[in-house]
């Protein structure tokens, strides 16, 4: 069995959002970075899962970026798998990332790709179903289960208002949320060992980025809050039917 | 040239979020003096015309069975062909589960530059330039899409539906379908209860209400106003309400016209799932919680007080 778990750098999710340069970038001022939540919560932990399962199991995790990403995969790496490939050019959109993806995963022939749900910083919810159909692989999105029995898969994922199980044989790419796995705090050994694990930079391949950020916008700041005294409820049921409308 | 929707279905109905698209896709075929058409998969019995209403032209329907649940490769392969087939320019599907399932897919297909989570009609002024939402909702990324096609996820509940008078001319479009290879086992859905990401207005609590055994207070509340329950990341992590309710950065993200939070601090990751909310109530006994700084209605106050009074109140104000 051969994972690979896309692993991709975000802001922490207290970071300030502000922008420079005219509002085209973002501000990386004080900011801390982080693994994407949703990698490392539930897409990485999940993988490990089914290593302890079955100790035969290789896990690669893959991220796209430059230098700057080499901690944050380490980071990973502390929590388990075996070693990490970094295509060392920047995520220049989704399409890109997905494209270096994809490449790796052709010559390395996964059984299960994992990524996570979407990156908290641009939201995309993109790369997933770009791998799998650049790798012309079943995909199952927002995948809350993940079960193996033999070639077999059981996933659950949500759906409106409820949770669908799917059954796939493997290969697969699945896109991961909460309920996948509990969060995991890397340990002393893990973060030794992860010092020696192997980190290779491969160079991406000639890809052209489809979109382009031009500008960032922060939202407009709400007015304030109109308070209302606990003694007096009903304004707030008239202010809400009335003036805002809402009920 | 003309702009393609895609409409999604459950169980033979239109999802509200597709008529939201409908919306969205005749006003950007009217910005670029073209047509608005539909993509319908699988079998369905509301009324396609009706989608007219909406400003769509013309409905195309593949009527296999085998689509009435999501594949995304065979879904993929269908989107693609039809978009070569009508000569489609600009795609539009909703940021829905089923477009996050499918939406890229199509878009690596056909070489599509894709912006998810569009929040507003494309600037085409200039280039094609749409605006979506980044970090989880705290901003705003104009995007540029420079491929021929242009394939666009708008977000839920950001684009008002605007039924007018119109009948859309419904047939049939012959593409093979070809085997799934995902196989659905089951499908649980609560029954009764409002969807979360669907739900006009959200009652949501935190660990302020103190234990699950207090949840009826909150139930009734979001009974009387056909509302859909969330709540804090704490609360699901301690099995006071189930997983699928846990709203924020790691959770769910909504953006409902009225978003209610009892008991609930606003931490920063808390509000990264909310604050796209139109209206938001928040009913905390303490003066200084940082909700009160993103919110439109606030009471401090004791909430064990104060939502059983708010539910009457409701019930007063609508005659019952
Ligand atoms: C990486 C990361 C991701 C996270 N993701 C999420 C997420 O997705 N969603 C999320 O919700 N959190 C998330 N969190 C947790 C978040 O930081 C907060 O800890 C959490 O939102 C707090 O939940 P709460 O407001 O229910 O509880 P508390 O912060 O304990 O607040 C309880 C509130 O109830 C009020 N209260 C108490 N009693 C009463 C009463 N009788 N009447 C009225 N008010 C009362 C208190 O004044 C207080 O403001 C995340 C944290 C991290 C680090
Ligand atoms: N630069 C990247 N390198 C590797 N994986 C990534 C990168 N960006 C995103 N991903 C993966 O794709 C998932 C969804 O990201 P997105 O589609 O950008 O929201 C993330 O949770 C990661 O698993």
């Amino acid at each position: 069995m051969k994972i690979l778990v896309c692993i991709s750098k975000t802001p922490d999710t207290t970071a300030r959002i502000a922008f420079t340069d005219n509002n085209t970038q973002f501000d990386e001022n004080g900011v801390q970075w982080i693994i994407n939540p949703y990698d490392e919560w539930y897409s990485l932990v999940r993988a490990i899962e089914l290593k302890e399962k079955d100790p035969t199991t290789i896990i690669h995790l893959i991220t796209v970026g430059g230098p700057d990403c080499d901690p944050v995969i380490r980071k990973a790496l502390a929590l388990g798998g075996d070693e990490a490939i970094r295509v060392n050019a920047p995520a220049k959109d989704s399409y890109y990332v997905a494209a270096q993806i994809a490449e790796i995963a052709r010559q390395e022939k996964y059984d299960i790709i994992f990524t996570g749900k979407e990156a908290i910083d641009f939201n995309g919810s993109a790369i997933g179903g770009m791998v799998a159909e650049l790798t012309d692989t079943p995909y199952i999105s927002l995948a809350t289960k993940f079960e193996l029995t033999g070639n077999t898969a059981l996933i659950s994922r949500e759906i409106e208002g409820g949770e669908e199980i799917d059954e796939v044989s493997i290969p697969v790419v699945v896109s991961c949320q909460k309920g996948m796995a509990e969060q995991r705090i890397p340990n002393m050994r893990g973060i030794m060992a992860a010092r020696t694990k192997p980190l290779k930079v491969v160079e991406p391949t000639a890809i052209d980025a489809l979109t382009s950020i031009l500008s960032f916008e922060l939202p407009p700041a709400k007015a304030g809050v109109k308070l209302v005294s606990p003694d007096n409820v009903a304004e707030l049921v008239r202010l809400l039917h009335e003036e805002a409308k809402a009920i | 040239m003309s702009v393609l929707i895609f409409v999604d279905q459950s169980e033979g109905h239109i999802k509200k979020a597709s008529y939201e698209v409908a919306t969205y896709g005749a006003k950007l075929a009217a910005q670029l003096g073209t047509t608005a058409e539909a993509l319908v998969l699988g079998t369905i019995t509301d009324n396609l015309a009706d989608l007219g209403k909406y400003g769509i032209k013309k409905v195309h329907q593949v009527a296999n069975e085998t689509l009435n649940h999501l594949d995304a490769q065979l879904f993929t392969n269908v989107i693609a062909e039809a978009v070569k087939q009508l000569g489609a320019t600009v795609v539009i599907f909703s940021h829905t589960q089923t477009g996050k399932a499918i939406s890229s897919n199509v878009a690596a297909r056909l070489q599509a530059g894709i912006v998810t989570g569009a929040s507003a009609l494309p600037d085409t002024t200039n280039g094609f330039v749409v605006k979506k939402t980044v970090f989880s909702g705290k901003a705003f990324a104009n995007i540029a899409i420079h491929s021929p096609i242009k394939v666009i996820s708008l977000n839920p509940n950001s684009f008002h539906t605007l039924a007018g008078e119109g009948v859309a001319e419904v047939s049939s479009l012959a593409i093979a379908v070809g085997n799934p290879k995902v196989k659905v086992n089951s499908i649980d859905k609560i029954i009764g209860e409002v969807p979360l990401t669907e739900a006009d207005i959200v009652v949501s609590g935190g660990r302020g209400l103190k234990g699950p055994e207090n949840w009826g207070i909150l139930l009734d509340l979001a009974k009387e106003l056909h509302a859909a329950t969330a709540c804090s990341r704490p609360v699901a992590d301690a099995n006071w309400r189930p997983h699928h309710e846990h709203v924020g950065q790691t959770g769910v993200q909504i953006a409902p016209n009225l978003y209610i939070a009892l008991g609930i601090s606003g931490a920063i990751q808390h509000l990264a799932g909310v604050n796209r909310s139109k209206v938001i109530v928040v009913i905390n006994k303490d003066p200084e919680a940082p909700f009160f700084k993103a919110a439109d209605y606030g009471i401090v106050g004791d909430l064990f007080e104060v939502v059983p009074k708010l539910t009457e109140e409701i019930k007063k104000m609508r005659g019952e």
